[in-house]
């Protein structure tokens, strides 16, 4: 797996008295985080492409973790800029691909698995979560749908480099949020993420019919 | 007589499945269950476990009707829906998986090693322990879940299990709240059951050990954690580690009170 290493703020804000768990007051206090933690150290085994590496918390991780999903918000502030620092838009400023290569990849659910095969490329996951084309009703809805979303928000570049940069780190508007970090762990490359920014808001796209 | 009949009729399942999950109702498969529900695949199993269970086999030529399941040497009526939960012999908790492993290896004298080569069922068969749990199960039947919490073991089983159940890692920064933490979520067609409150949180435990329709086999909970772990994309949990017992242990806690059906029939 790519991720890119973890910025000094970032280690900096963990470190920070906010973080600290509230000391306790009676004996009777169990640091159960830390006990969990240990045991799942024990009890794990790597297999085909999912290493132990993958039980070691990076910066966001550990920060939505310790708060419960609720960090204090100068410190979401803090750290989505550093989310957002992590992203890579395209040299030559293309931000639009092929909206059908893109139906493809939102539909593939595959990658990062234990059955998986090592390397890429793998699948985008996005109708695991997402309502996107009218035409696909089997979609699932933990996150909100997108189907009509370049119609209701707009097709212009703004829209797109926010699209563009949400699949690749969409820690970098809502820290703590369900959806993967694509672009920023090197599932979707490049040329990918522009398919599926085109999915979104090509104006001949189903989503927009 | 009854078995041919449940396997033809469970053929026939397999081969209508595909086309209900196209259209990909769960409405449909639960009007399917509600009818199989009749002559349930798993009572095949239950009964081949409840033979393991009564027939001496082993090094030590025993069989299991002295296993203590939590409620005395040969209770098995009621044991299922009181686990995970806190044995002294062995000074910690464990889930009725755990549970018959430890007894074929005590008392029938087989080594842990023989015992979980297999942990779960495949192609090439379905491993005694898998059927003995299927029996345990199916001897708590319309009772309510009531996993103890009085032991000071059990109850930190159900804290860690708590941190292990909200715990975000991996590549995609999944925890099993991610997909089970609130109401009325979706993976496709998928219900995701909310599993910290008991309405949901029964469906960790209904149903289980479940015969699962697509590849026809009987998989215990340690299986469903085996793969739900697989989609979080973690790697892979030791079979029978205190992890899945702290993970079960949370789960069957919140269903407390919630009446569980017996071993059922899965997608
Ligand atoms: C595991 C669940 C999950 C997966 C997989 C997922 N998303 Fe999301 N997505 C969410 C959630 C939850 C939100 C809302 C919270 C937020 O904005 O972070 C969201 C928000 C979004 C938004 C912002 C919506 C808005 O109104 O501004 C876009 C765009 C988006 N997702 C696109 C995608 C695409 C494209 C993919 C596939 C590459 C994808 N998502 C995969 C869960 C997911
Ligand atoms: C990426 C999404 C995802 C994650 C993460 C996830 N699950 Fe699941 N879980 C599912 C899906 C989808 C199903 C339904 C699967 C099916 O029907 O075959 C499911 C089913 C289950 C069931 C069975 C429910 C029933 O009705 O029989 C249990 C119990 C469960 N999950 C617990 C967990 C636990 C505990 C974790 C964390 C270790 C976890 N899940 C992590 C998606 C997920």
């Amino acid at each position: 797996m790519i991720r890119s290493k973890i910025p000094l703020r970032t280690l900096a804000v963990l470190a920070s008295p906010a973080l600290l768990l509230p000391v306790a007051a009676a004996d009777d206090y169990r640091d159960y985080r830390a006990e969990a933690m240990a045991m799942v150290k024990r009890d794990f085994q790597a297999k085909g492409i999912a290493g132990l590496d993958r039980l070691e918390q990076d910066g966001v991780q550990a920060v939505c973790n310790r708060t419960g999903n609720h960090p204090p918000a100068d410190v979401v502030r803090r750290l989505e800029q550093d989310q957002m620092a992590s992203v890579r838009f395209p040299a030559d400023g293309k931000l639009m691909g092929d909206w059908k290569e893109g139906e493809k990849l939102a539909q593939n659910g595959r990658g990062f698995t234990w059955t998986d095969k090592p390397g890429l490329p793998v699948g985008g996951n996005c109708y695991n979560c997402h309502q996107i084309s009218p035409k696909e009703g089997s979609y699932g809805t933990v996150g909100p749908s997108l189907y009509l979303f370049g119609k209701k928000r707009g097709y212009g570049e703004d829209i797109q480099k926010y699209v563009y940069s949400k699949i690749y780190n969409a820690k970098a508007y809502n820290l703590c949020s369900e959806m993967p970090r694509f672009g920023y762990i090197g599932a979707l490359q490049e040329q990918q993420i522009r398919h599926l920014v085109a999915l979104l808001l090509d104006p001949e796209s189903p989503v927009n019919q | 007589m009854r078995a041919r009949f449940i396997l033809a009729a469970t053929a026939g399942i397999a081969l209508a499945m595909p086309v209900l999950a196209q259209t990909g109702a769960s409405a449909d498969f639960q009007k399917f269950r509600d009818v199989m529900e009749e002559d349930n695949p798993a009572e095949l199993f239950e009964a081949r476990g409840e033979a393991y269970w009564k027939t001496p086999s082993g090094p030590k030529h025993a069989s299991l009707e002295q296993c203590d399941l939590g409620l005395g040497p040969g209770v098995v009526a009621g044991a299922y829906v009181q686990m995970p939960r806190y044995f002294a012999d062995v000074d910690k908790v464990m889930d009725a998986e755990s549970r018959v492993v430890h007894c074929m290896v005590t008392l029938q004298g087989l080594t842990y090693e023989a015992v979980t080569r297999q942990p779960f069922s495949n192609q090439s068969g379905t491993p005694a322990h898998v059927n003995v749990v299927t029996y345990v199960a199916g001897q708590s039947r319309n009772m309510p879940i009531a996993v103890p919490q009085r032991h000071p073991k059990e109850r930190e089983m159900y804290q860690i299990g708590k941190e292990i159940f909200n715990f975000r890692a991996g590549p995609y920064d999944f925890a099993c709240a991610t997909c089970h933490g609130t109401d009325g979520k979706r993976i496709r067609m998928q219900d995701l059951p909310n599993l910290t409150r008991p309405e949901g949180a029964i469906k960790a435990v209904q149903g289980w050990p479940g015969y699962r329709m697509t590849g026809g086999l009987m998989l215990t909970s340690q299986w469903r954690m085996n793969d739900c772990f697989r989609q979080q994309r973690f790697p892979e949990p030791k079979y029978l580690s205190d992890t899945v017992t702290a993970i079960l242990t949370y789960q069957a806690v919140n269903a407390k009170g919630q009446i569980y059906r017996g071993p059922g029939i899965k997608r």
